[in-house]
């Protein structure tokens, strides 16, 4: 019976494989597929308006997708179809000079200026007739059908799959157990054998208890009890010297920002949302502001099967786009209007870093004058998808750097006179930022 | 039985103490002396503030020492005003040049590309669509235009006024100026000499320059 249990979990364990991989195998054929219909499509479109909507997509992205997008509003009006609801000559007047067609009395031009709070569309005087046929055959491309089923199915399979690396080692781990209950029955009925054959087992001499043994053995005795001492020691300094240290403190923010995304897929530069690290004591949380920035334009993070996918299997695309609809609410965006509503409410970030109160640290003078990376003291910022702190901000980790840095002096007309005087006495031509003085009590706890 | 309560008890011993350190939560203080603030903190939520924020905004048509407001409005007439108009108070010399690109590289890099041809990284990914090179035929950028847009914001564009300071957007614009030319292929400009003989320091010239330009909007 139990081997059958086994013969039984070993196909299950084959039947997983199966799936896995016909999963993998059905995930390159949807994909396939959809490219295929996706050609088959722009070419009936592009031979229908006598435009090229690839071409006409490359011209689109360069020039017009800063302010249009297909199938919602942004600071334009949508585009798809515009062929159908403008005539085509209109068209052509218009996306070249829409201020002359605008002066020139145009009700159509003015209506539509009027509606969009009269923000003035640019002038595109470098746009050919065949230009513009290209991007007015790229509008015309239908909106593409969500993949939801395909989508759905790989999904289900590729769970599957993410899960089958816990399924295998759960069987593993029901195999090792049911061995070693074989292994023991095995054993006990032996012995029963045994017994009932009427041959006999060998039997272990009794020995001196070990405990007996240990305790009359005084030197043992001293030894471990020096040792354990010792380790108590080591163990009680440990957690002494922990407390207060705050190294891997990771809160859960009200946000899920990633880092790993902005800093590291993206490369957006770390001062770029933390501006004020260049210039002031306090390098701030970035306010709502630069978020919108780029988020104006970015509802929605990358699909999950895009080249530049910045979805990972722990969290899903629906994940992250719930948390850009958190940034919307708390500015009081609407995207479907593409305006403010004036109802802000500020985002309550949770600090990881802080210093008690009475050490004054300076991020400009590490930055901007120092020039010190940002990685040097906060960690590998761009791989973290939940921030957590990474150096432990003892005073003996700042001394400690203090001793070893040296101060860049270069291009820096204040340290001139200083450097002549300080690296005769020291003997030295670098100088460290203790050599600088940079120990002193004064300098940070004034 | 007595050993076993024992191995118990060193268990939930230890599990107590590794459970002591939770990454959720800060560590545990030994006798916090002087580790919280008295005094208000920057960014810090208080009760005593509206909405519970430390930062609070400066009353409206104040002015601080060493800040003018910008004399153009937000909108359309005020963009053409300021293309036409303003004029860069920044001298173009070699060192400001640098520092501009540096802060090019920060803040503008990303979308408008290392060469401004509007082929940056997010550019690239498709993150954010429809970047103009700055040698654009529509849209002509001058050195008024560039300041406006990157103080106010454009359309999709953001306001930068909150990141940089109103020297250093002038810094970015001869960066920005440079690179136009560069696209256009005309041969660079010849740098200003920065001599002392005029006494007025770049800032000073920014803020008098921002004075004159307030006077003549107010005329």
């Amino acid at each position: 019976m139990k081997q059958g249990k086994y013969l039984n979990s070993a196909s299950r364990f084959s039947l997983i494989t199966l799936a896995l991989l016909l999963s993998f195998s059905s995930i390159v054929f949807a994909q396939e597929a959809t490219a295929d219909e996706g050609a088959a499509e722009s070419e009936t479109t592009a031979a229908a308006q006598g435009g090229d909507a690839a071409a006409g997509k490359a011209l689109f992205n360069a020039n017009c997708a800063a302010c249009h997008k297909l199938y919602s509003r942004a600071t334009g009006p949508e585009l798809y179809n515009v062929t159908e609801r403008r005539d085509r000559d209109w068209l052509y007047r218009w996306i070249k000079n829409n201020k002359e067609l605008r002066d020139s009395g145009d009700p159509e031009a003015i209506a539509i200026y009027e509606e969009y709070n009269q923000t003035a569309m640019n002038l595109f005087p470098q746009l050919t007739n065949a230009d513009i046929d290209d991007i007015l055959a790229y509008t015309d491309t239908p909106k593409p059908e969500p993949k939801a089923p395909v989508n759905a199915g790989g999904g289900a399979q590729g769970g599957g799959g993410g899960v089958s690396s816990t399924i295998i080692l759960a069987i593993l781990a029901v195999v090792l157990v049911m061995l070693v209950a074989v292994l023991f029955l095995v054993n006990n009925t032996l012995r029963k054998f045994a017994v009932a054959q009427g041959v006999e087992l060998p039997v272990k001499e009794s020995r001196k208890p070990i405990w007996k043994a240990f305790v009359e053995n005084q030197f043992l005795v001293l030894v471990c009890v020096i040792v354990l001492l010792l380790g108590g020691a080591y163990f009680a300094y440990g957690w002494m010297m922990q407390v207060g240290v705050d190294q891997g403190y990771q809160p859960i923010q009200p946000i899920h920002y990633s880092h790993r995304i902005h800093a590291g897929d993206n490369q957006i530069e770390c001062k770029y949302c933390h501006s004020s690290a260049r210039t002031s004591k306090t390098s701030g949380i970035p306010s709502l502001n630069v978020c919108m920035n780029c988020h104006k334009s970015i509802s929605e993070v990358a699909d999950q099967t895009s080249e530049f996918s910045s979805v990972t299997e722990d969290y899903s695309k629906e994940f992250y786009d719930k948390e850009i609809q958190k940034l919307y609410k708390a500015t009081g965006w609407d995207p479907a209007t593409q305006s403010y509503s004036g109802e802000t409410q500020a985002v309550e970030w949770v600090r990881i870093h802080k210093l008690p109160d009475f050490a004054y640290f300076n991020h400009s003078q590490h930055v901007s004058v120092a020039g010190v990376q940002c990685q040097t003291c906060h960690g590998p910022v761009e791989e973290m998808e939940i921030m957590y702190q990474n150096a432990p901000l003892t005073m003996g980790w700042c001394i400690n750097c203090h001793r070893e840095t040296d101060v860049k002096m270069d291009g820096n007309p204040y340290y001139e006179k200083i450097h002549e005087e300080l690296s005769k006495k020291y003997g030295v031509e670098q100088l460290t930022a203790a050599q600088m003085g940079g120990l002193e009590c004064g300098k940070c706890h004034y | 039985m007595r050993n076993s309560i024992q191995i118990l008890g060193s268990l939930v011993m230890l599990v107590l103490l590794a459970s002591c350190q939770d990454k959720d939560y800060r560590n545990y203080q030994y006798m916090p002396n002087m580790y919280e603030e008295v005094s208000y903190e920057t960014y810090g939520n208080y009760d005593v503030f509206p909405n519970g924020m430390e930062a609070m905004l400066p009353a409206e048509g104040s002015v601080s020492r060493g800040w003018m407001p910008y004399g153009y409005e937000d909108s359309t007439e005020g963009y053409e005003a300021a293309k036409a108009n303003l004029k860069n108070p920044v001298p173009y010399t070699e060192d400001n040049l640098n520092e501009g690109k540096a802060l090019y590289t920060i803040y503008c890099a990303i979308c408008h590309g290392d060469k401004g041809d509007g082929k940056g990284t997010l550019a690239k990914r498709e993150k954010i669509l429809g970047v103009p090179a700055y040698n654009d035929q529509g849209r002509a950028i001058t050195e008024g235009s560039i300041y406006h847009v990157t103080y106010y914001g454009l359309n999709t564009m953001g306001s930068y006024a909150s990141q940089t300071t109103e020297k250093e957007l002038w810094l970015i614009n001869h960066y920005v100026l440079d690179l136009k030319d560069a696209l256009d292929g005309k041969p660079k400009r010849a740098f200003e000499n920065a001599d002392s003989s005029e006494t007025v320091t770049t800032d000073e010239a920014v803020e008098e320059h921002q004075m004159t330009e307030e006077a003549q909007t107010e005329e």
